[in-house]
């Protein structure tokens, strides 16, 4: 944090000690579930509840077995839906955002003052119109009703605007034009590797956005081979209502779906560094 | 929004001339149209699956079915203009009025402790006395990377009698503790919930700001004789202002649309109704009660809410908080 050449001033206790009890509060509940999954039904209403116990790799059995392994079917849609929709999504917005920082023409304010607005509309607000409209085009309850809806993102588009005009100068888009580069070219093979740090945050960004989204799938899909881990855990907690026994199984699935969003995270910690007010992510 | 909103303009201004430009490859007309051409598919998306929706919803919420006779056969139900009836039965329904009531309360009490612990421990990341925040602001913010279920989750487990360690600690000091999911303590367990969920990431956005702001200044703060709570208060919380509107105002819409929490939480919680946020009971009218035109009608209404909040937070905070940039 501190460069060599600072001084180091003296540590203050309180101020260590109050983060560290807030990183506790956060640490809390993932401790406990590691400690949770590993427990047999009877020891999960029994025994203390931070004891760990041996039977995570049993319950992690059972979960596989649990509807010929459907808790794995989650998890790869989950990585499907957020991976590529995250990715398609992360291209519109830095396609349009190139656009609109770069080129001159007539309607542009406009244009981007109306999809500045849709920053603000209340995302699930659009769900079950959106639901209803897929419905009458036989595409609810199949991958791309999920997928579709999510890769329009205003914020991102906003955000890869400002990229774009900090990152791709004017002169190398017209030196590239002058050798009789196309516009799309130019873009793909130009401006795109010029904003990759920052559209690695807008990939992120919405990556975590669809990765966590629950209402929509939860409103499209009828199907559990097509849910994604939140819409199946949220279903096997109801089940669980009825048969405790479930209970375990659904704890074994929350800890091994916090494990790849997590190890993601630290891997690409740098990348998040968010200032709304500016609008811009500082890669 | 004024505020952002003009940001990128500036930095538009090396923008490149476009159709106008005197060295054209190709003809006036083909360059004129690339750049619609290249927004076609964000203008596309958004028209299909943000503009239509939302005049869809328009719609329905003006309509309602019709029955005539007995409501059998073809053509014994049609659809017809309802007015407002749709938004009045809405407004006048007890359960959404209580609904509303309950996501204002769980606001109030969600909001000012987030944002208060997220700026107190963006401003402790930030100071040079603090260790280990490396560790700390990785733990703080990790809870972001967990899906609002999957917290519901953990979190609902953690609030069950039988399982609970605050009972088990209760129990051990000879305390009676009312179980977290009782009635009156629900919304308290939900705003813990999204307390977790949200602490980080608002707590990111308000360092990185305080990170932008130039060393030089708080040297000058300290040779004046400044303490470090000095600063924080008066220069650096002033600083980043324009950064905790923005999280409260996120915060604020984020709040009116919970959902994931509450449906997590009902096989846990018995006291949990299935209309406990106003978007619960949109979600049981549209597909429950097949009501999509009250559900329509309600939908527009907190997407009106929501705008009307987010203009008047922007219009109290603007001159406060971005005055001084004039």
């Amino acid at each position: 944090m501190s460069t060599p050449t600072e001084i180091r001033e003296k540590p203050s206790f309180l101020s260590t000690g109050i983060l560290i009890l807030g990183a506790l509060y956060c640490l809390f509940p993932v401790i406990w579930v590691v400690a949770a999954a590993s427990k047999s039904s009877d020891e999960l209403f029994s025994t203390f509840t931070f004891a760990p116990s041996v039977h995570l790799w049993n319950n992690i059995v059972e979960l596989t077995a649990y509807r010929d392994g459907v808790f794995w079917r989650w998890m790869l849609n989950t990585a499907l839906y957020a991976g590529v929709g995250a990715l398609l999504s992360t291209w519109v917005s830095a396609l349009s955002g190139y656009v609109l920082a770069k080129y001159d023409f007539p309607g542009k304010n406009g244009v981007f003052k109306v999809l500045l607005m849709g920053v603000l509309v209340p995302g699930v607000i659009l769900a079950i119109p959106q639901y209803l409209m897929l419905a009458q085009l036989g595409l609810t309850n199949t991958y791309w009703s999920v997928l579709l809806p999510q890769i329009i993102s205003p914020y991102g588009i906003y955000l890869a605007r400002i990229y774009a005009a900090a990152s791709v100068p004017g002169d190398v888009i017209e030196a590239a034009r002058t050798e009789g580069a196309k516009d799309m070219y130019i873009f793909n093979r130009i401006a795109l590797p010029m904003m990759l740090p920052g559209l690695v945050t807008i990939f992120l960004f919405q990556f975590v956005a669809i990765w966590n989204n629950f209402m929509l799938p939860y409103i499209m899909l009828g199907d559990d081979t097509l849910f994604p881990l939140t819409v199946g855990l949220n279903g096997l907690l109801n089940q669980g209502a009825t048969a405790p026994a479930l209970y375990t199984l659904v704890l074994a699935g929350a800890l091994l779906s916090i494990i790849p969003l997590v190890i993601m995270f630290l891997f690409l910690q740098r990348y998040w560094r968010v200032d709304l007010a500016a609008g811009a992510v500082k890669a | 929004m004024a505020a952002t909103a003009t940001a990128p303009t500036q930095a538009d201004k090396t923008a490149i001339a476009g159709p106008g430009s005197p060295r054209k490859a190709r003809s006036f007309k083909q360059r004129a149209l690339t750049p619609y051409a290249m927004l076609a598919p964000g203008i596309v998306l958004f028209l299909v699956f943000m503009a239509a929706p939302i005049a869809y919803t328009l719609v329905l919420s003006f309509q309602q079915k019709k029955v005539s006779g007995l409501g059998l056969g073809k053509g014994a139900q049609s659809t017809v203009f309802a007015g407002f009836d749709n938004y009045i039965r809405s407004v006048t329904d007890p359960e959404f009025t209580a609904s509303v009531l309950r996501v204002l309360t769980y606001g109030a009490i969600l909001i000012p402790l987030m944002l208060g612990f997220a700026l107190l421990f963006a401003l402790l990341l930030d100071s040079r006395r603090t260790r280990a925040g490396n560790f700390s602001r990785t733990a703080i913010f990790l809870p972001y990377a967990v899906p609002a279920v999957i917290s519901s989750l953990l979190w609902g487990f953690l609030y069950l009698p039988g399982v609970s360690p605050f009972h088990f600690v209760a129990d051990r000091l000879g305390i009676a503790l009312p179980s977290l999911l009782n009635p009156d303590l629900i919304t308290f367990a939900i705003a813990n919930i999204a307390l977790w969920g949200g602490v980080g990431f608002n707590m990111i956005v308000m360092y990185t700001s305080l990170k932008a702001v130039p060393q030089e200044i708080y040297e000058a703060a300290k040779l004046d004789g400044a303490s470090e709570i000095q600063t924080a208060l008066r220069i650096k919380i002033p600083i980043i202002a324009p950064s905790v509107v923005m999280t409260a105002l996120f915060s604020m819409i984020a709040t009116l649309q919970v959902f994931a929490e509450p449906t997590t939480l009902r096989p846990l919680a018995n006291s949990l109704s299935t209309s406990w946020s106003p978007l619960m009971l949109v979600y049981r009218d549209a597909f429950t009660r097949n009501d999509i035109y009250s559900a329509a009608a309600t939908s527009i209404i907190i997407a009106l809410a929501t705008f009307a909040i987010s203009f008047l937070f922007l219009r109290i905070v603007q001159k406060r908080a971005f005055g001084q940039e004039n």
